[in-house]
């Protein structure tokens, strides 16, 4: 994963439902749009949550993964 | 949907259980994040919610009796055993070692994500609640008609 280089990351690790997903939405508008948000959480229910948020707010899920217990998102603001 | 395209969500806050109105918040919250324009009415029980911390409710007799039975959303104790409190504190202890956001944290997301707040008059007179009792970021008392055109509007309704 590591072709893609974040703008900024989200620490979202330890945060249970639904914070990974609110705290995605506010971090998303401190970044232009273009730029990409990295996103860290051990909530296993995030690959569905976050997957979810962006189709619902059209920003861009790029790329999702998990590398040693921690589910790491790449998105692209889009609007 | 509202008159600009937005998806819109409305929900009908008519519980004051703990564990119902958390339900409530977490639902409203997410929606906010994932774009919807959303509103919750606040009626009934439902109202403790968003009491302000702190203040007795009430003018007559029965609205001081009542008064004194209607807590604040830290002081609201689960649907299902609370058992004079007691349930009230295992769940926020058992919520805070899984990390959960507590109530009064989701209420304080619900209010930055921009979540209209709208309070329902008839159950406020009813109840004889003033709308200085409830918190500074409520908007003006409304009625039925109010939630109605809401819900017409909304892609998604709520009743909790």
């Amino acid at each position: 994963m590591s072709e893609i280089t974040p703008n900024k990351t989200l620490d979202a690790r330890g945060l249970q439902c639904p914070m990974p997903v609110i705290k995605t939405k506010q971090e998303i508008d401190t970044i232009e749009i273009g730029e990409v948000l990295e996103v860290l959480a051990t909530d296993p229910g995030s690959m569905a949550d976050i997957t979810a948020w962006s189709k619902s707010t059209g920003n861009e899920l790029l790329k999702m993964g998990k590398e040693d217990g921690v589910f790491k998102f790449y998105i692209r603001r889009v609007n | 949907m509202s008159d600009n395209g937005t998806k819109k969500c409305s929900i009908v806050v008519f519980s004051g259980d703990m564990d119902k109105v958390m339900g409530a918040f977490i639902i409203a919250t997410t929606a906010a994040a994932m774009d919807m324009e959303t509103s919750m009415f606040f009626t009934f029980w439902g109202l403790q919610a968003v009491k302000k911390k702190g203040i007795r409710t009430g003018k007559g007799l029965f609205g001081k009796m009542l008064g004194f039975m209607f807590a604040d959303i830290d002081g609201i104790g689960p649907s299902k055993m609370n058992f004079g409190g007691m349930g009230r504190w295992m769940f926020k202890k058992m919520m805070k070692d899984q990390n959960v956001t507590s109530l009064p944290a989701l209420r304080q997301m619900a209010i930055e994500l921009g979540i209209t707040l709208l309070p329902c008059k008839m159950s406020m007179d009813v109840m004889e609640i003033a709308p200085d009792d409830l918190i500074d970021e409520m908007e003006d008392p409304v009625g039925a008609a109010t939630y109605v055109l809401e819900a017409q509007e909304a892609d998604i309704t709520l009743f909790v």
